[in-house]
Protein backbone atom coordinates (compact mmCIF):
# COMPACT_ATOMS: atom_id res chain seq x y z
CA UNK A 1 0.00 0.00 0.00
CA UNK A 2 1.95 3.09 -1.22
CA UNK A 3 -1.15 5.85 -0.91
CA UNK A 4 -4.51 6.05 -0.07
CA UNK A 5 -5.50 5.47 -4.22
CA UNK A 6 -4.38 1.78 -3.73
CA UNK A 7 -7.45 1.05 -2.07
CA UNK A 8 -9.71 2.05 -5.08
CA UNK A 9 -7.79 1.25 -7.43
CA UNK A 10 -8.84 -2.03 -9.58
CA UNK A 11 -7.84 -4.40 -7.99
CA UNK A 12 -8.61 -7.21 -10.38
CA UNK A 13 -7.01 -5.18 -13.19
CA UNK A 14 -3.36 -5.90 -14.53
CA UNK A 15 -0.76 -5.18 -17.02
CA UNK A 16 -2.00 -7.78 -19.63
CA UNK A 17 -4.77 -9.07 -18.05
CA UNK A 18 -7.98 -8.71 -16.02
CA UNK A 19 -10.16 -10.79 -13.92
CA UNK A 20 -13.92 -10.94 -14.58
CA UNK A 21 -16.42 -13.12 -13.32
CA UNK A 22 -17.71 -16.68 -14.79
CA UNK A 23 -20.82 -15.88 -16.72
CA UNK A 24 -21.09 -19.68 -17.70
CA UNK A 25 -23.19 -18.18 -20.94
CA UNK A 26 -20.84 -16.37 -22.31
CA UNK A 27 -17.49 -18.36 -21.30
CA UNK A 28 -18.49 -21.97 -21.32
CA UNK A 29 -17.60 -22.76 -25.25
CA UNK A 30 -14.20 -21.26 -24.32
CA UNK A 31 -13.78 -24.03 -22.06
CA UNK A 32 -15.33 -26.20 -23.74
CA UNK A 33 -12.56 -25.83 -26.70
CA UNK A 34 -9.93 -26.09 -23.27
CA UNK A 35 -10.91 -29.55 -22.47
CA UNK A 36 -10.82 -31.03 -25.87
CA UNK A 37 -6.63 -29.78 -25.69
CA UNK A 38 -5.42 -32.88 -23.77
CA UNK A 39 -2.15 -31.15 -23.65
CA UNK A 40 -3.77 -28.65 -21.55
CA UNK A 41 -6.10 -30.96 -19.47
CA UNK A 42 -2.82 -32.85 -18.82
CA UNK A 43 -1.04 -29.89 -17.45
CA UNK A 44 -3.79 -28.83 -15.66
CA UNK A 45 -5.35 -31.49 -13.96
CA UNK A 46 -4.23 -34.97 -12.68
CA UNK A 47 -7.51 -36.77 -13.63
CA UNK A 48 -7.99 -38.74 -17.37
CA UNK A 49 -8.54 -35.92 -20.22
CA UNK A 50 -12.33 -35.59 -21.36
CA UNK A 51 -13.57 -33.93 -23.72
CA UNK A 52 -17.09 -31.72 -22.15
CA UNK A 53 -19.95 -30.61 -24.24
CA UNK A 54 -21.11 -27.11 -24.27
CA UNK A 55 -23.86 -28.11 -21.98
CA UNK A 56 -22.12 -30.30 -19.34
CA UNK A 57 -19.08 -27.46 -19.17
CA UNK A 58 -22.40 -25.24 -18.63
CA UNK A 59 -24.14 -27.43 -16.28
CA UNK A 60 -20.19 -27.72 -13.78
CA UNK A 61 -19.99 -23.63 -13.55
CA UNK A 62 -23.13 -22.95 -13.18
CA UNK A 63 -23.55 -25.81 -10.03
CA UNK A 64 -20.36 -24.55 -8.79
CA UNK A 65 -21.57 -21.08 -9.05
CA UNK A 66 -24.64 -21.63 -6.60
CA UNK A 67 -22.65 -23.16 -4.03
CA UNK A 68 -21.69 -19.44 -3.50
CA UNK A 69 -18.73 -21.01 -1.26
CA UNK A 70 -16.36 -18.28 0.15
CA UNK A 71 -13.71 -21.27 0.21
CA UNK A 72 -13.74 -21.28 -3.74
CA UNK A 73 -13.45 -18.71 -5.71
CA UNK A 74 -12.72 -18.71 -9.55
CA UNK A 75 -12.59 -16.15 -12.36
CA UNK A 76 -11.68 -16.16 -16.00
CA UNK A 77 -8.93 -14.04 -17.34
CA UNK A 78 -9.62 -11.62 -20.28
CA UNK A 79 -6.51 -10.16 -22.32
CA UNK A 80 -6.87 -6.42 -21.45
CA UNK A 81 -5.79 -5.83 -25.12
CA UNK A 82 -9.13 -7.65 -27.29
CA UNK A 83 -10.86 -8.64 -23.88
CA UNK A 84 -10.96 -12.44 -24.97
CA UNK A 85 -11.74 -14.89 -22.83
CA UNK A 86 -7.88 -16.87 -22.29
CA UNK A 87 -8.01 -18.57 -19.42
CA UNK A 88 -9.67 -19.45 -15.73
CA UNK A 89 -7.92 -18.76 -12.29
CA UNK A 90 -9.23 -19.29 -8.99
CA UNK A 91 -8.71 -21.20 -5.61
CA UNK A 92 -9.92 -23.44 -3.50
CA UNK A 93 -9.93 -25.44 -0.17
CA UNK A 94 -9.46 -22.03 1.57
CA UNK A 95 -8.95 -22.58 5.66
CA UNK A 96 -9.39 -19.02 6.96
CA UNK A 97 -8.52 -19.98 10.08
CA UNK A 98 -5.53 -21.49 9.02
CA UNK A 99 -4.81 -18.42 6.18
CA UNK A 100 -3.78 -20.72 4.08
CA UNK A 101 -5.31 -21.85 0.12
CA UNK A 102 -4.25 -23.29 -3.20
CA UNK A 103 -5.12 -21.47 -5.85
CA UNK A 104 -4.91 -22.93 -9.61
CA UNK A 105 -4.68 -21.37 -13.27
CA UNK A 106 -5.04 -22.28 -16.69
CA UNK A 107 -4.36 -20.12 -19.99
CA UNK A 108 -6.41 -22.22 -22.18
CA UNK A 109 -5.88 -20.52 -25.16
CA UNK A 110 -2.89 -21.81 -26.65
CA UNK A 111 -1.65 -17.74 -28.86
CA UNK A 112 -1.22 -16.47 -25.47
CA UNK A 113 0.84 -19.51 -23.96
CA UNK A 114 4.40 -17.78 -22.48
CA UNK A 115 4.01 -14.51 -23.06
CA UNK A 116 3.52 -13.53 -19.43
CA UNK A 117 -0.64 -13.20 -19.50
CA UNK A 118 -0.37 -15.79 -16.67
CA UNK A 119 2.56 -14.41 -14.44
CA UNK A 120 0.08 -11.43 -14.72
CA UNK A 121 -3.13 -13.57 -13.58
CA UNK A 122 -1.63 -15.25 -10.87
CA UNK A 123 0.06 -11.62 -9.69
CA UNK A 124 -3.70 -10.28 -9.37
CA UNK A 125 -4.43 -13.02 -7.47
CA UNK A 126 -1.78 -13.27 -5.20
CA UNK A 127 -2.46 -8.73 -4.62
CA UNK A 128 -5.94 -10.14 -3.97
CA UNK A 129 -5.22 -13.11 -1.55
CA UNK A 130 -2.99 -10.63 0.52
CA UNK A 131 -4.54 -7.67 0.52
CA UNK A 132 -8.26 -8.21 0.00
CA UNK A 133 -8.83 -11.86 2.08
CA UNK A 134 -5.96 -11.08 4.07
CA UNK A 135 -5.08 -14.76 4.01
CA UNK A 136 -1.35 -15.72 5.46
CA UNK A 137 0.33 -18.33 2.25
CA UNK A 138 -0.81 -19.26 -1.15
CA UNK A 139 -0.32 -22.92 -1.97
CA UNK A 140 0.14 -24.42 -4.69
CA UNK A 141 0.95 -28.07 -7.25
CA UNK A 142 2.49 -28.34 -10.10
CA UNK A 143 3.70 -31.52 -12.23
CA UNK A 144 7.27 -31.84 -12.73
CA UNK A 145 6.72 -31.84 -16.51
CA UNK A 146 5.08 -28.50 -16.48
CA UNK A 147 8.31 -26.46 -16.83
CA UNK A 148 7.02 -23.35 -18.01
CA UNK A 149 4.57 -23.00 -15.70
CA UNK A 150 7.06 -23.52 -12.52
CA UNK A 151 9.02 -20.79 -14.34
CA UNK A 152 5.92 -18.54 -13.80
CA UNK A 153 5.57 -19.73 -10.50
CA UNK A 154 8.96 -18.62 -9.24
CA UNK A 155 8.71 -15.53 -11.07
CA UNK A 156 5.99 -14.29 -8.91
CA UNK A 157 7.97 -15.25 -5.81
CA UNK A 158 6.76 -19.04 -4.50
CA UNK A 159 9.28 -21.36 -3.89
CA UNK A 160 8.97 -25.13 -4.06
CA UNK A 161 8.14 -26.85 -0.97
CA UNK A 162 8.46 -30.03 -1.47
CA UNK A 163 7.66 -32.87 -3.81
CA UNK A 164 5.02 -35.96 -3.70
CA UNK A 165 6.52 -38.98 -5.52
CA UNK A 166 5.32 -40.88 -8.44
CA UNK A 167 1.86 -38.78 -7.87
CA UNK A 168 1.25 -39.05 -11.95
CA UNK A 169 0.86 -41.55 -14.06
CA UNK A 170 0.94 -40.80 -17.38
CA UNK A 171 2.75 -42.02 -20.87
CA UNK A 172 3.98 -45.09 -19.19
CA UNK A 173 5.78 -43.44 -16.58
CA UNK A 174 5.34 -41.98 -13.13
CA UNK A 175 6.22 -38.10 -12.14
CA UNK A 176 6.23 -36.22 -9.41
CA UNK A 177 4.08 -33.21 -8.05
CA UNK A 178 6.05 -30.40 -6.70
CA UNK A 179 4.52 -28.50 -3.82
CA UNK A 180 4.76 -24.60 -4.28
CA UNK A 181 4.14 -21.55 -1.51
CA UNK A 182 4.63 -18.06 -0.84
CA UNK A 183 4.30 -16.53 2.57
CA UNK A 184 2.19 -13.60 2.99
CA UNK A 185 5.32 -11.37 3.75
CA UNK A 186 7.27 -12.58 1.34
CA UNK A 187 4.87 -11.40 -1.46
CA UNK A 188 5.28 -7.53 0.74
CA UNK A 189 8.80 -7.79 0.58
CA UNK A 190 8.94 -8.18 -3.46
CA UNK A 191 5.84 -6.02 -4.40
CA UNK A 192 6.80 -3.09 -1.47
CA UNK B 1 -3.12 -74.91 -0.79
CA UNK B 2 -4.40 -71.66 1.05
CA UNK B 3 -4.46 -68.22 -1.35
CA UNK B 4 -3.53 -64.88 0.26
CA UNK B 5 -7.33 -64.14 -0.63
CA UNK B 6 -7.92 -66.00 2.64
CA UNK B 7 -5.69 -63.37 4.93
CA UNK B 8 -8.82 -61.50 6.54
CA UNK B 9 -8.61 -58.01 5.26
CA UNK B 10 -10.48 -55.87 7.48
CA UNK B 11 -9.57 -57.98 10.99
CA UNK B 12 -5.78 -57.71 12.81
CA UNK B 13 -4.25 -58.71 15.67
CA UNK B 14 -6.29 -55.65 18.27
CA UNK B 15 -9.07 -54.21 16.35
CA UNK B 16 -11.43 -54.36 13.69
CA UNK B 17 -12.05 -52.19 10.55
CA UNK B 18 -15.90 -51.91 10.29
CA UNK B 19 -18.79 -49.59 9.01
CA UNK B 20 -20.29 -46.83 11.30
CA UNK B 21 -22.95 -47.50 13.37
CA UNK B 22 -25.81 -45.53 13.47
CA UNK B 23 -27.13 -46.26 16.93
CA UNK B 24 -23.56 -46.50 19.12
CA UNK B 25 -21.14 -44.73 17.40
CA UNK B 26 -22.43 -41.48 17.88
CA UNK B 27 -22.71 -40.61 21.30
CA UNK B 28 -19.10 -41.59 21.31
CA UNK B 29 -17.85 -39.67 18.03
CA UNK B 30 -19.62 -36.93 19.42
CA UNK B 31 -17.62 -37.07 22.56
CA UNK B 32 -14.55 -37.66 20.54
CA UNK B 33 -15.50 -33.76 19.27
CA UNK B 34 -15.49 -31.87 22.31
CA UNK B 35 -11.95 -33.55 22.81
CA UNK B 36 -10.10 -30.53 21.16
CA UNK B 37 -6.64 -32.11 22.00
CA UNK B 38 -7.18 -34.66 20.06
CA UNK B 39 -9.25 -33.18 17.39
CA UNK B 40 -6.62 -30.49 17.25
CA UNK B 41 -4.16 -33.51 16.14
CA UNK B 42 -6.73 -34.95 13.97
CA UNK B 43 -7.92 -32.47 11.95
CA UNK B 44 -7.01 -28.68 10.64
CA UNK B 45 -11.08 -27.70 10.94
CA UNK B 46 -11.43 -25.26 13.46
CA UNK B 47 -12.43 -27.61 16.80
CA UNK B 48 -15.88 -27.42 16.93
CA UNK B 49 -17.75 -29.33 19.49
CA UNK B 50 -21.21 -31.59 17.95
CA UNK B 51 -24.05 -33.12 19.59
CA UNK B 52 -24.66 -36.96 18.74
CA UNK B 53 -27.57 -36.02 16.49
CA UNK B 54 -25.85 -33.79 14.15
CA UNK B 55 -22.58 -36.39 14.12
CA UNK B 56 -25.27 -38.79 12.94
CA UNK B 57 -25.96 -36.92 9.81
CA UNK B 58 -22.31 -36.77 9.02
CA UNK B 59 -22.47 -40.43 8.69
CA UNK B 60 -25.14 -39.94 6.42
CA UNK B 61 -22.82 -37.83 4.21
CA UNK B 62 -19.59 -40.56 4.54
CA UNK B 63 -22.03 -43.60 3.65
CA UNK B 64 -23.47 -41.29 0.65
CA UNK B 65 -19.93 -39.67 -0.38
CA UNK B 66 -18.43 -43.79 -0.15
CA UNK B 67 -21.52 -45.01 -2.06
CA UNK B 68 -21.63 -41.85 -5.24
CA UNK B 69 -18.23 -40.38 -5.18
CA UNK B 70 -16.25 -43.68 -4.81
CA UNK B 71 -13.34 -41.94 -3.77
CA UNK B 72 -13.52 -42.69 -0.28
CA UNK B 73 -13.32 -45.64 2.16
CA UNK B 74 -14.69 -44.57 5.95
CA UNK B 75 -13.97 -47.56 8.42
CA UNK B 76 -15.24 -47.43 12.50
CA UNK B 77 -12.18 -49.03 14.79
CA UNK B 78 -12.94 -51.15 16.71
CA UNK B 79 -11.26 -53.00 19.70
CA UNK B 80 -11.35 -56.72 19.10
CA UNK B 81 -11.44 -57.31 22.82
CA UNK B 82 -14.17 -55.78 23.78
CA UNK B 83 -16.30 -54.05 20.53
CA UNK B 84 -15.39 -50.74 21.69
CA UNK B 85 -15.50 -48.13 19.11
CA UNK B 86 -11.78 -46.81 19.23
CA UNK B 87 -11.29 -44.62 16.42
CA UNK B 88 -11.30 -43.84 12.49
CA UNK B 89 -9.55 -44.99 9.78
CA UNK B 90 -9.84 -43.04 6.47
CA UNK B 91 -8.84 -43.78 2.84
CA UNK B 92 -9.49 -40.54 1.04
CA UNK B 93 -9.35 -38.55 -1.99
CA UNK B 94 -8.40 -41.25 -4.55
CA UNK B 95 -7.44 -40.87 -7.76
CA UNK B 96 -7.87 -43.84 -9.35
CA UNK B 97 -5.73 -43.02 -12.70
CA UNK B 98 -2.99 -42.43 -10.76
CA UNK B 99 -3.36 -44.64 -8.02
CA UNK B 100 -2.81 -41.66 -5.75
CA UNK B 101 -4.63 -40.91 -2.00
CA UNK B 102 -4.52 -39.65 1.55
CA UNK B 103 -4.86 -41.54 4.32
CA UNK B 104 -6.43 -40.80 7.92
CA UNK B 105 -6.33 -42.29 11.25
CA UNK B 106 -7.68 -40.96 14.55
CA UNK B 107 -7.49 -43.34 18.34
CA UNK B 108 -8.52 -40.64 20.64
CA UNK B 109 -7.57 -42.63 23.62
CA UNK B 110 -3.79 -42.53 24.44
CA UNK B 111 -4.63 -46.10 26.16
CA UNK B 112 -5.64 -47.62 23.27
CA UNK B 113 -2.45 -45.93 21.26
CA UNK B 114 0.00 -47.41 23.79
CA UNK B 115 -1.58 -50.60 23.41
CA UNK B 116 -0.34 -50.68 19.93
CA UNK B 117 -3.71 -49.92 17.92
CA UNK B 118 -2.57 -47.64 15.64
CA UNK B 119 0.61 -49.93 14.16
CA UNK B 120 -2.23 -52.71 13.62
CA UNK B 121 -4.86 -50.48 11.83
CA UNK B 122 -1.96 -48.81 9.38
CA UNK B 123 -0.88 -52.58 8.74
CA UNK B 124 -4.58 -53.32 7.52
CA UNK B 125 -4.86 -50.15 5.87
CA UNK B 126 -1.62 -50.13 3.82
CA UNK B 127 -2.36 -53.89 3.04
CA UNK B 128 -5.55 -52.73 1.91
CA UNK B 129 -4.80 -49.70 -0.57
CA UNK B 130 -2.12 -51.97 -2.20
CA UNK B 131 -3.17 -55.19 -2.66
CA UNK B 132 -7.13 -54.43 -2.77
CA UNK B 133 -7.43 -50.91 -3.98
CA UNK B 134 -3.95 -51.07 -5.85
CA UNK B 135 -2.91 -47.44 -4.96
CA UNK B 136 0.93 -46.68 -5.86
CA UNK B 137 1.06 -43.86 -4.00
CA UNK B 138 -0.28 -42.93 -0.19
CA UNK B 139 0.13 -39.78 1.67
CA UNK B 140 -0.76 -38.50 5.29
CA UNK B 141 -0.41 -34.88 6.38
CA UNK B 142 0.26 -33.79 9.37
CA UNK B 143 0.94 -30.32 11.28
CA UNK B 144 4.91 -30.40 12.21
CA UNK B 145 2.86 -30.20 16.60
CA UNK B 146 1.47 -33.80 15.77
CA UNK B 147 5.17 -35.60 17.13
CA UNK B 148 3.88 -38.45 17.97
CA UNK B 149 2.34 -39.15 14.88
CA UNK B 150 5.47 -37.89 12.63
CA UNK B 151 7.64 -40.66 14.23
CA UNK B 152 4.44 -43.11 13.94
CA UNK B 153 4.17 -42.47 10.12
CA UNK B 154 8.45 -42.50 10.15
CA UNK B 155 8.70 -45.94 11.85
CA UNK B 156 6.09 -47.43 9.60
CA UNK B 157 7.96 -46.55 6.27
CA UNK B 158 6.61 -43.17 5.82
CA UNK B 159 8.89 -40.62 4.00
CA UNK B 160 8.52 -36.62 4.59
CA UNK B 161 8.16 -35.02 0.93
CA UNK B 162 6.61 -31.96 1.85
CA UNK B 163 6.79 -29.03 4.40
CA UNK B 164 4.25 -26.33 3.72
CA UNK B 165 5.70 -23.56 5.81
CA UNK B 166 3.59 -21.72 8.34
CA UNK B 167 0.54 -23.37 6.63
CA UNK B 168 -1.20 -23.97 10.39
CA UNK B 169 -2.01 -21.39 12.57
CA UNK B 170 -2.87 -22.36 15.88
CA UNK B 171 -2.02 -22.09 19.71
CA UNK B 172 -0.85 -18.34 19.21
CA UNK B 173 1.81 -19.76 16.49
CA UNK B 174 2.60 -21.01 12.76
CA UNK B 175 3.26 -24.39 12.98
CA UNK B 176 4.45 -25.88 8.97
CA UNK B 177 2.31 -28.74 7.53
CA UNK B 178 4.21 -31.84 6.62
CA UNK B 179 2.75 -33.79 4.20
CA UNK B 180 4.42 -37.95 4.16
CA UNK B 181 4.05 -40.90 1.74
CA UNK B 182 4.69 -44.37 1.08
CA UNK B 183 4.60 -46.13 -2.08
CA UNK B 184 3.77 -49.40 -2.64
CA UNK B 185 7.60 -50.57 -3.49
CA UNK B 186 8.70 -49.23 -0.75
CA UNK B 187 6.24 -51.19 1.11
CA UNK B 188 6.57 -54.13 -0.73
CA UNK B 189 10.40 -54.28 0.19
CA UNK B 190 9.50 -53.64 3.98
CA UNK B 191 7.39 -57.02 3.73
CA UNK B 192 9.97 -58.60 2.31
CA UNK B 193 12.68 -57.52 4.70
CA UNK B 194 9.85 -58.29 8.02
CA UNK B 195 9.06 -62.04 6.57
CA UNK C 1 2.31 -21.19 23.87
CA UNK C 2 5.65 -21.63 25.56
CA UNK C 3 6.27 -25.21 24.03
CA UNK C 4 4.96 -27.86 21.34
CA UNK C 5 3.61 -29.63 24.39
CA UNK C 6 0.41 -27.27 25.34
CA UNK C 7 -1.28 -28.21 21.68
CA UNK C 8 -1.83 -30.95 23.63
CA UNK C 9 -4.68 -29.09 26.22
CA UNK C 10 -8.56 -29.30 26.01
CA UNK C 11 -8.89 -25.48 24.72
CA UNK C 12 -13.02 -26.29 25.39
CA UNK C 13 -12.68 -27.18 28.70
CA UNK C 14 -11.31 -25.08 31.67
CA UNK C 15 -11.25 -25.25 36.02
CA UNK C 16 -14.66 -25.68 36.23
CA UNK C 17 -16.62 -24.88 33.15
CA UNK C 18 -16.59 -26.28 29.10
CA UNK C 19 -17.34 -25.09 25.91
CA UNK C 20 -20.03 -27.88 24.35
CA UNK C 21 -21.96 -28.25 21.36
CA UNK C 22 -25.05 -26.59 20.31
CA UNK C 23 -27.35 -28.98 21.02
CA UNK C 24 -31.10 -28.08 19.90
CA UNK C 25 -33.29 -29.72 22.49
CA UNK C 26 -31.41 -28.94 25.65
CA UNK C 27 -30.72 -24.83 24.45
CA UNK C 28 -34.06 -24.44 24.16
CA UNK C 29 -35.45 -25.93 27.32
CA UNK C 30 -32.74 -23.93 28.91
CA UNK C 31 -33.61 -20.85 27.08
CA UNK C 32 -37.03 -20.97 27.67
CA UNK C 33 -36.37 -21.67 31.27
CA UNK C 34 -34.16 -18.54 31.57
CA UNK C 35 -36.50 -16.52 29.36
CA UNK C 36 -38.60 -16.50 32.56
CA UNK C 37 -35.95 -14.13 34.36
CA UNK C 38 -36.47 -10.79 33.33
CA UNK C 39 -33.14 -9.85 34.85
CA UNK C 40 -31.34 -11.92 32.54
CA UNK C 41 -33.58 -11.38 29.75
CA UNK C 42 -32.59 -7.40 30.17
CA UNK C 43 -29.27 -8.42 30.73
CA UNK C 44 -28.61 -9.92 27.29
CA UNK C 45 -31.61 -8.62 25.02
CA UNK C 46 -32.44 -5.32 23.95
CA UNK C 47 -35.84 -5.65 23.01
CA UNK C 48 -38.26 -6.23 25.52
CA UNK C 49 -38.80 -10.12 26.93
CA UNK C 50 -41.71 -11.32 24.59
CA UNK C 51 -42.97 -14.70 26.18
CA UNK C 52 -42.23 -16.90 23.76
CA UNK C 53 -43.69 -20.62 24.13
CA UNK C 54 -40.90 -23.35 24.18
CA UNK C 55 -41.52 -24.66 20.57
CA UNK C 56 -41.15 -21.38 19.30
CA UNK C 57 -37.82 -21.13 20.93
CA UNK C 58 -36.88 -23.77 19.73
CA UNK C 59 -37.71 -22.39 16.15
CA UNK C 60 -36.00 -19.34 16.20
CA UNK C 61 -32.99 -20.98 17.88
CA UNK C 62 -32.69 -22.79 14.93
CA UNK C 63 -33.44 -20.08 12.58
CA UNK C 64 -30.62 -17.68 13.96
CA UNK C 65 -27.82 -20.32 14.89
CA UNK C 66 -27.98 -22.99 12.29
CA UNK C 67 -25.87 -25.46 14.03
CA UNK C 68 -23.62 -25.67 11.24
CA UNK C 69 -22.78 -22.13 10.37
CA UNK C 70 -19.15 -21.73 10.03
CA UNK C 71 -19.61 -17.83 10.43
CA UNK C 72 -21.89 -18.13 13.88
CA UNK C 73 -20.75 -20.23 16.71
CA UNK C 74 -22.30 -20.68 19.74
CA UNK C 75 -21.37 -23.50 22.56
CA UNK C 76 -23.46 -24.19 26.02
CA UNK C 77 -21.43 -23.84 29.14
CA UNK C 78 -21.38 -26.56 30.73
CA UNK C 79 -19.90 -27.40 34.68
CA UNK C 80 -17.41 -29.73 34.42
CA UNK C 81 -18.69 -31.47 37.47
CA UNK C 82 -22.23 -32.06 36.77
CA UNK C 83 -22.25 -31.83 33.39
CA UNK C 84 -24.77 -28.95 33.63
CA UNK C 85 -25.91 -26.70 31.19
CA UNK C 86 -25.54 -22.92 32.95
CA UNK C 87 -25.80 -20.65 30.05
CA UNK C 88 -23.96 -19.81 26.46
CA UNK C 89 -21.00 -18.36 25.23
CA UNK C 90 -21.20 -17.37 21.15
CA UNK C 91 -19.28 -15.77 18.50
CA UNK C 92 -21.66 -14.33 15.62
CA UNK C 93 -20.75 -12.54 12.46
CA UNK C 94 -17.43 -13.50 11.83
CA UNK C 95 -15.42 -11.27 9.51
CA UNK C 96 -12.59 -13.68 8.56
CA UNK C 97 -11.03 -11.75 5.95
CA UNK C 98 -10.58 -8.75 8.69
CA UNK C 99 -10.33 -11.17 11.55
CA UNK C 100 -13.38 -9.58 13.25
CA UNK C 101 -16.27 -11.01 15.59
CA UNK C 102 -19.07 -9.98 18.00
CA UNK C 103 -19.29 -12.17 21.20
CA UNK C 104 -21.86 -12.88 23.34
CA UNK C 105 -22.73 -14.64 26.69
CA UNK C 106 -25.00 -15.53 29.01
CA UNK C 107 -25.33 -17.24 32.58
CA UNK C 108 -28.88 -18.42 32.39
CA UNK C 109 -29.08 -20.15 35.54
CA UNK C 110 -29.02 -17.87 38.54
CA UNK C 111 -27.04 -20.16 40.75
CA UNK C 112 -23.99 -19.73 39.02
CA UNK C 113 -23.72 -16.02 38.67
CA UNK C 114 -21.08 -14.14 40.35
CA UNK C 115 -18.76 -16.80 40.92
CA UNK C 116 -16.38 -16.42 38.42
CA UNK C 117 -18.17 -18.99 36.08
CA UNK C 118 -18.75 -16.28 33.19
CA UNK C 119 -15.23 -15.13 33.70
CA UNK C 120 -13.72 -18.48 32.98
CA UNK C 121 -16.01 -19.45 29.99
CA UNK C 122 -15.41 -16.22 28.73
CA UNK C 123 -11.55 -16.79 28.69
CA UNK C 124 -12.26 -20.52 27.43
CA UNK C 125 -13.82 -17.98 24.19
CA UNK C 126 -11.39 -15.86 23.56
CA UNK C 127 -8.64 -18.77 23.74
CA UNK C 128 -10.61 -20.29 21.18
CA UNK C 129 -11.21 -17.26 19.14
CA UNK C 130 -7.64 -16.21 19.47
CA UNK C 131 -5.62 -19.61 19.01
CA UNK C 132 -7.53 -21.68 17.29
CA UNK C 133 -9.66 -19.50 14.75
CA UNK C 134 -7.20 -16.87 14.74
CA UNK C 135 -9.12 -13.75 14.54
CA UNK C 136 -7.49 -10.44 15.22
CA UNK C 137 -10.23 -8.88 17.48
CA UNK C 138 -13.49 -9.77 18.99
CA UNK C 139 -15.78 -6.91 19.72
CA UNK C 140 -18.99 -6.68 22.11
CA UNK C 141 -21.40 -4.37 23.40
CA UNK C 142 -23.05 -4.02 26.77
CA UNK C 143 -25.81 -2.53 28.28
CA UNK C 144 -24.85 0.76 30.22
CA UNK C 145 -26.60 -0.28 33.43
CA UNK C 146 -24.97 -3.86 33.36
CA UNK C 147 -21.71 -2.98 35.16
CA UNK C 148 -21.00 -6.47 36.82
CA UNK C 149 -20.81 -7.59 33.04
CA UNK C 150 -18.44 -4.23 32.13
CA UNK C 151 -16.46 -5.00 34.75
CA UNK C 152 -15.81 -8.80 34.04
CA UNK C 153 -15.26 -7.83 30.38
CA UNK C 154 -12.14 -5.50 31.60
CA UNK C 155 -10.98 -8.23 33.54
CA UNK C 156 -10.56 -10.36 30.56
CA UNK C 157 -8.77 -7.48 28.72
CA UNK C 158 -11.80 -5.82 26.83
CA UNK C 159 -11.36 -2.19 26.82
CA UNK C 160 -14.33 0.32 26.26
CA UNK C 161 -13.69 1.61 22.18
CA UNK C 162 -16.67 3.76 22.52
CA UNK C 163 -20.62 4.63 23.60
CA UNK C 164 -23.60 4.62 21.35
CA UNK C 165 -25.25 7.29 23.55
CA UNK C 166 -28.87 7.20 24.74
CA UNK C 167 -29.50 3.78 23.00
CA UNK C 168 -31.94 1.84 25.30
CA UNK C 169 -34.87 3.22 26.80
CA UNK C 170 -35.42 1.84 30.10
CA UNK C 171 -37.32 2.08 33.26
CA UNK C 172 -37.67 5.23 32.44
CA UNK C 173 -34.24 7.06 31.33
CA UNK C 174 -31.94 6.48 28.72
CA UNK C 175 -28.80 4.63 28.57
CA UNK C 176 -26.08 4.13 26.65
CA UNK C 177 -24.52 1.12 24.84
CA UNK C 178 -21.42 0.53 25.47
CA UNK C 179 -19.29 -0.71 22.95
CA UNK C 180 -15.64 -2.55 23.91
CA UNK C 181 -13.14 -4.71 22.26
CA UNK C 182 -10.01 -6.85 22.87
CA UNK C 183 -7.30 -7.23 20.30
CA UNK C 184 -5.50 -10.36 19.75
CA UNK C 185 -2.17 -9.37 20.78
CA UNK C 186 -3.44 -7.86 24.26
CA UNK C 187 -4.93 -11.16 24.95
CA UNK C 188 -1.73 -12.87 24.30
CA UNK C 189 0.02 -10.37 26.52
CA UNK C 190 -2.14 -10.84 29.07
CA UNK C 191 -2.32 -14.98 28.57
CA UNK C 192 1.39 -15.37 28.39
CA UNK C 193 1.38 -16.16 24.97
CA UNK C 194 4.11 -16.13 22.74
CA UNK C 195 3.47 -15.52 19.26
CA UNK C 196 6.78 -16.29 16.97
Amino acid sequence: MKDKNELTADLLRGKLVRLCAMDSESISKFFVGWTHDSEYWRLMAATPPYPWSQEGVKKFIEKELQKDDPRNIFFVIRALEDDRVIGEIGFDGTSYSQGDTFVGIGIGERDYWGKGYGTDAMNIILRYVFTELNLQRVSLTVFEYNARAIRSYEKCGFRVEGRAREIIHREGRRWDIIFMGILQEEWQALNA
Amino acid sequence: MTTSFAIPLFEGDLVRLTPVDYDKDPEVVAAWTHNAEFMRMYSLQPVRPLTAAQVKKQFEQIDKDMDEGKRLFHFAIRSKEDDRLIGVARIEWIEWSNGTAFLKIGLPDPADRRKGCGGDVLRLLLRFAFREVNLHHLEVVLPEYNVPALRFFEKHGFTIEVRRRQAVNRGGRRWDLIHMAILRPEWEARNERQK
Amino acid sequence: MRDKNEMATNLLCGKNVKLTAQDMDQAARHYFQWSQDPEYMRSVEGEPPVPLSLKATKEVNERDWPEDDPDNIMFLIRTLQEDQIIGFANLDYISWHHGDSYMGIGIGDKAYRGKGYGTEAMNLLLRYAFTELNLHRISLTVFEYNQRAIHMYQKCGFKIEGMNRDYHYRDGRRWNLVCMGILREEWLNLNEYITP
